[in-house]
Order: C-alpha cells, then sequence, then structure tokens
C-alpha cells in the first residue's frame, strides 16, 4: 500500500485545500489501527502467565478489539512479558522484525521494563528497550489487568497522534 | 403493478420486464440487454457477499463473546463495537505486505484469489427467491461442489508456496481433510435428490412446498450434511488445518495484510454457503409464511444454520488428526450410505 501511505500525501499536499483530505485520511487509517489491535500471542516468563489471564473471558480485552492472533505476520502488537535473557533477546529481535508494518511494542512488568529483580544476573537484558523500540512500559511484578488494559487505552492515544504527512 | 408485501423475487421479475420494454422500444439487442441483467445481479450480488461477510464476522465474535460470559467488541464506532470489522478490513488493506524471501512469489501472490473466486462462484446458482437466482442450471447442487473442492487446492497452494514447515503442514492437512469429507458431504445431499430427482436448486425448493426435508427421512442426511459442511469449511471441531497450538496458525502463516484479510473472508463466505445449501436443501429454501417476503425467510434460515456451526465452534474441542480421518472414513461414510440405502427404500414406498 505504498501508494496510499507514501505517494498520495505527497502530491496532495502542494494542492490547495490537499492537508485537509490528509488529515482525514490520518483520522480513518489512525482509527482503524488503533481499533484493531491484534497481539502476538507470546510470553516470556511469569507475566505471560498474567497475560494469558489477562486476555482471557473475564477482563475482554476483545471490547477494544484486541484479538491475539499466533503469527507474527498478521500481529500488529508485541507484549514483551516477562524477564528477557540474553539467549532469549535475539529470538525476540527476529519475532519483531517478523511482524509486519506498523507495529507496536509494549513492555510489560518490571523485568522487561528495566531487569527487574534480576537486574544484577549476568544473563538478563537490563530492559527490552536495550533489543525493541518501546511504545508503551507497565510498571508492576506484574501489572494488575487494568493497568495492562490502561496500556493499550495509551497506545491507542499515541497511535491516533500519528500522520501520513510528509511536512515537518 | 408491484406491492411492498411482495417479495424481492417479485420485485427483480418486474425491474427485468421494464429493461425488456425499455431495450424493445430502444431496439437495443438481445446480448446487451442480457449482459446488463446479469451484471445488475453479479453487482448485487458482490455487494451482498462483502456486507455479508462483514455481518458474519462481527456475528462470530459477538456470539463467541456472548458464550464465554463477556461482551465481545464494544467500543469500536460507538453501539456495540458495530464497524469493528470495518476497522479491522482498513487496517488490513494497509498493512504491509509480506513475501517471504524463499517463497515462490507467483503462486504465493496467487492463492488468496483462487481462494475467493470459488466461494464468489458458488453464489451463482443459490436460489435467494422464487425468481432471485443468478442462473438457475439444471445440474445447480454439483456446480457448488465442483466449486468447494477448487478451495482445496488454493489452501494447498498457499500451504506450499509459503516455503514454511507449518503452512506446508497445514496446506497437507488441509488437503487430507476436505477430500475425505467431501465424500460424505456429497452423499448425504443425495437423498435429497433421490428424494426430488433434480439437481435443479428452484426444484429442490418446490418440492418443500407442503414438508420440509428435515422432517422427512432425510434428517438423518441432515446431520450428516452439517457434520461434513462443519468439516469442509475447516471450522472447530474440524479445525486441525489452522490450530494454533501445533501449526502456529496453518496454511495462512505466513501471509500479512490483505492476502490474510481474503483467507478471512473467504473461510466466512464458504460457511454463508454452506448454511444455505442446507437452508435450501432441508429447510424449505424461500418457503415460508405467506406474509413473510421468501429472502426473509431464507437468510433467516441460513442464519440459523450459521449460529449452529458457531455455536459448534464455541462448544466442542478440536479433534486430533488421527480421529479425525477415522470418523470422516468409519463412521461418517458408511452412515451416508445407509442413508442412501434409506432414502431408496422410502422413496419406493411412497411410490
Amino acid at each position: 500500500m505504498g501508494l496510499v501511505l507514501d505517494k498520495a500525501p505527497y502530491i496532495l499536499e502542494s494542492f490547495p485545500g490537499g492537508s485537509y483530505v490528509v488529515t482525514s485520511m490520518d483520522w480513518v487509517i489512525n482509527w482503524s489501527r488503533k481499533s484493531s489491535l491484534w497481539p502476538l500471542s507470546f510470553g516470556l516468563a511469569c507475566c505471560a502467565i498474567e497475560w494469558m489471564a489477562d486476555v482471557g473471558s473475564r477482563n475482554d480485552f476483545d471490547r477494544f478489539g484486541v484479538f491475539p492472533r499466533p503469527t507474527p505476520r498478521q500481529a500488529d502488537l508485541i507484549f514483551i512479558s516477562g524477564t528477557l535473557t540474553k539467549k532469549m533477546a535475539s529470538r525476540v529481535r527476529r519475532l519483531y522484525e517478523q511482524m509486519a508494518e506498523p507495529r507496536y511494542v509494549i513492555s510489560m512488568g518490571s523485568c522487561s521494563n528495566t531487569g527487574g529483580p534480576f537486574y544484577d544476573s549476568y544473563s538478563v537484558v537490563k530492559g527490552v528497550d536495550k533489543v525493541l523500540p518501546v511504545d508503551v512500559y507497565i510498571a508492576g511484578c506484574p501489572p494488575r489487568p487494568e493497568a495492562v488494559l490502561l496500556s493499550i487505552l495509551k497506545l491507542q492515544e499515541k497511535i491516533m497522534t500519528e500522520t501520513i504527512s510528509h511536512k515537518k | 403493478m408491484i406491492y411492498a408485501s411482495q417479495s424481492l423475487g417479485d420485485l427483480w421479475v418486474w425491474l427485468l420486464e421494464r429493461l425488456a420494454e425499455f431495450c424493445g422500444w430502444l431496439g437495443i439487442p438481445e446480448v446487451i440487454r442480457y449482459s446488463v441483467e446479469k451484471g445488475a445481479y453479479a453487482i448485487g450480488l458482490l455487494v451482498f457477499i462483502s456486507l455479508t461477510a462483514l455481518v458474519l464476522i462481527y456475528m462470530e465474535r459477538k456470539v463467541s463473546a456472548h458464550m464465554q460470559l463477556r461482551y465481545g467488541p464494544m467500543w469500536t464506532g460507538g453501539w456495540h463495537g458495530w464497524s469493528q470489522t470495518i476497522a479491522d478490513m482498513i487496517k488490513l488493506l494497509l498493512k504491509e505486505d509480506v513475501i517471504p524471501d524463499k517463497a515462490d512469489r507467483w503462486v504465493h501472490r496467487v492463492a488468496p484469489i483462487v481462494v475467493f473466486v470459488p466461494s464468489l462462484l458458488g453464489f451463482l446458482v443459490i436460489p435467494f427467491d422464487k425468481h432471485l437466482i443468478g442462473a438457475d442450471l439444471n445440474v445447480g447442487i454439483l456446480i457448488i461442489f465442483g466449486f468447494s473442492s477448487i478451495a482445496v487446492l488454493s489452501i494447498f497452494m498457499g500451504g506450499w508456496a509459503s516455503n514454511n514447515k507449518y503452512t506446508l503442514l497445514g496446506g497437507l492437512r488441509s488437503a487430507a481433510q476436505m477430500i475425505s469429507y467431501e465424500l460424505p458431504l456429497v452423499l448425504s445431499v443425495l437423498g435429497v435428490i433421490m428424494t426430488v430427482g433434480s439437481l435443479k436448486m428452484s426444484d429442490i425448493v418446490m418440492a418443500q412446498k407442503d414438508v420440509w426435508f428435515l422432517f422427512t427421512p432425510n434428517f438423518l442426511g441432515f446431520i450428516i450434511y452439517i457434520i461434513a459442511g462443519t468439516a469442509e469449511v475447516n471450522r472447530t471441531p474440524f479445525d486441525i488445518p489452522e490450530a494454533e497450538s501445533e501449526l502456529v496458525s496453518g496454511y495462512n502463516t505466513e501471509y500479512s495484510g490483505l492476502k490474510y484479510g481474503f483467507f478471512m473472508l473467504s473461510e466466512f463466505t464458504n460457511t454463508f454457503i454452506i448454511s444455505a445449501i442446507a437452508a435450501t436443501f432441508f429447510m424449505g429454501g424461500w418457503n415460508g409464511p405467506s406474509w413473510l417476503p421468501g429472502i426473509v425467510s431464507f437468510l433467516g434460515k441460513t442464519y440459523l444454520i450459521v449460529f449452529l456451526l458457531m455455536w459448534f465452534r464455541w462448544t466442542f474441542p478440536r479433534f486430533r488428526v488421527d480421529r479425525l480421518m477415522d470418523f470422516g472414513w468409519k463412521f461418517l461414510l458408511p452412515l451416508s450410505f445407509f442413508n442412501i440405502l434409506m432414502i431408496a427404500v422410502w422413496v419406493l414406498v411412497k411410490k
């Protein structure tokens, strides 16, 4: 879809009133992206157990269009849920690279934010942001389901500020 | 003259008569009139299919949610998340299109089209109302089963071309499953065909004017048809081609964006076709109370069967591969042969 996302705004903005069209397109595109965030069903450590309970029927993330996909090709969002070891870091990086654009990362729990209680360990990566570009961090060990829900709402807010415009 | 209480089929016939008058008045040749007529029907059908797929995906999510005591999509678009599927589709449309490095690029690109076309063509012979049928062929049901067996090919194409072991396994499983369940599917419908003595869809509907075939000895055929039909559209409990606990996502593992959207769309249109055939063959098609337009009656029955399939999906666990094959070949196939024998005796006795 390079035509719509890359070339069209560039051509449109040179016309008077074109930026209005671009911002309307922005709204539709961002709305569709924020409304159907499909996370990758993937977990690392104990936060993954919490995450499985979170996307279960009690907390019902499907209300916001969050619908877990088993394959990275169809996922928009990856939760880094748990302690990231140095051995696993390259695998997580590869999973992230397999995901199709646009893709978002949520770091869930103290371990993936900073290394958490395992900060002094020789084998733990001190924060997933050393490997991936993180969009939202959730604090907690593990975070409450409400906090995970809030992270999705915050990510939706962040997606709504995106633009396809070429003007800076 | 046309009344509001009349059915959509009558309206269609009335429109065709006006078109014929108009063309006769202007002296437009018959070929052009025919093309306009069929073109208008095809466009209407395309709009109907896309709307149906959107509604069915939304319905699937809502039904699954309510079966698990949750709400499902609630916030997208305002009222009960009504625009959830529209958002999903726009997002899939604008997502990056990944083709794996070692993939067979051409086959990988073509597979989502090949999967969608047969499910589109199946709508050609589905009788929505009295005169509302794309082409009332005398081999009607045969056409649908012919096209639906092409769908196996496309799923296998997708699995093979992605050059990934999980997609290949998913494609192979899907091919094995769909070929073995096609036999009971066709044999169960054979009972109805023997009772009516015609393959034509309109004849089969007309034969059920007084009593639906569901309430005759064809009931056994209906049960076999529903089971085999569920397997034919790869839905749980027969969804081993895309079993996520074993095969990541099965044959569509390497598909992203719009191509995956086509696979999803065709799954739901196939569900609709299977349900529509069940409604036509066993539940009287557009026959119904005289005050109800035929299309409402037909769509109501079809959505009832769709709901039944969704109910299956969120109730039963998945079959194991070998048990699936055992069930198909050792139980369902002999049962459908018995069904044919029973119907044959019944038809003879009735005469």
